[in-house]
């Protein structure tokens, strides 16, 4: 188990009903994964994806302090998320709240994320523990990221065995 | 809803690693219940149970083969889940190949002009 097909894909398990991990390597130190997620014109540059661009990127990245992203997707609509940042070890480790703004949203339904850097061999390895208040949350999270359309193949056991792990 | 409920009895069940190991073996083929009791290093009551809760939500079915029972693996129920999940994560892998590209950048910077790093 320990050979994964690749180490530069994303891993999403379910490790219980209401959380979800994401855990990926990279090919850099743990300072510069750490500041590449943390500095809002770093940010800006990836975590949209192909979905859209940063509108705005705000990050008061100490306890306590705020955060909030604003994307345009490509369809042009805003959507945007905040938070709280809980917990901050430089290098290691952030915890921060994360909320969805949509109407009907309210802080009760955010979600709590864990994200730990670690050496993994001069690389880094991540891991994003997105803890949430319900299944519900847990599934619409989930849902969300449904906009390319059920893919088709059925290499069923091979990859969500991997997925799983 | 509907999918919500399937999704998760499936998931439930696959969620435990000793089912997933059980699903391993049977992924390359049919097997009695004994060669899973000793690939695996597990009781045979605990193989069982197990195979049980894989059949209840039907990723193993079983045939009589005269005196055997041989498993073997039905994946169809594992589908909702792989697609289910495997958009999300194909979302985030968007994002961090993004951050590749960022963090290459950063290894650049930091190494300096000339040198190559590792």
């Amino acid at each position: 188990m320990a050979t994964m097909a690749s180490r530069h894909t994303a891993v999403v398990t379910l490790p219980t009903d209401t959380q979800i991990l994401i855990t990926r390597d990279f090919a850099a130190p743990r300072h510069l994964v750490y500041r590449a997620w943390t500095t809002p014109e770093l940010v800006k540059r990836w975590w949209a994806g192909q979905r859209g661009t940063m509108k705005s990127v705000d990050i008061d990245l100490r306890v306590g302090g705020k955060w909030r992203y604003v994307m345009t997707t490509n369809g042009g609509f805003e959507v945007a998320f905040h938070g709280e940042y809980r917990e901050i070890i430089p290098n290691e480790r952030i915890v921060n709240t994360e909320v969805f703004e949509m109407p009907g949203a309210s802080d009760s339904d955010a979600a709590l994320n864990i994200v730990t850097f670690t050496d993994a061999d001069g690389r880094t390895s991540l891991a994003l523990l997105v803890e949430t208040p319900s299944k519900e949350v847990r599934d619409a999270i989930i849902e969300s990221g449904m906009e390319g359309g059920m893919q088709e193949h059925m290499d069923l056991l091979e990859e969500v065995a991997i997925s799983l792990l | 809803m509907a999918r919500a409920a399937t999704t998760t009895d499936a998931f439930n069940a696959v969620a435990e690693p000793r089912r997933r190991q059980i699903l391993d073996v049977l992924a390359e083929g049919e097997r009695p219940v004994n060669d899973l009791v000793e690939m695996l290093g597990l009781a045979q009551p605990q193989v069982s149970k197990h195979l049980r809760v894989l059949r209840e939500v039907g990723l193993v079915d079983v045939r009589e083969d005269g005196r055997k029972r041989l498993y073997r693996l039905n994946g169809l129920p594992l589908k909702p889940i792989h697609d289910w999940v495997k958009s999300y994560e194909e979302s985030w892998n968007e994002r961090f190949d993004g951050l590749d590209d960022v963090l290459d950048e950063l290894n650049m910077e930091e190494n300096g002009d000339g040198d190559d790093g590792e």
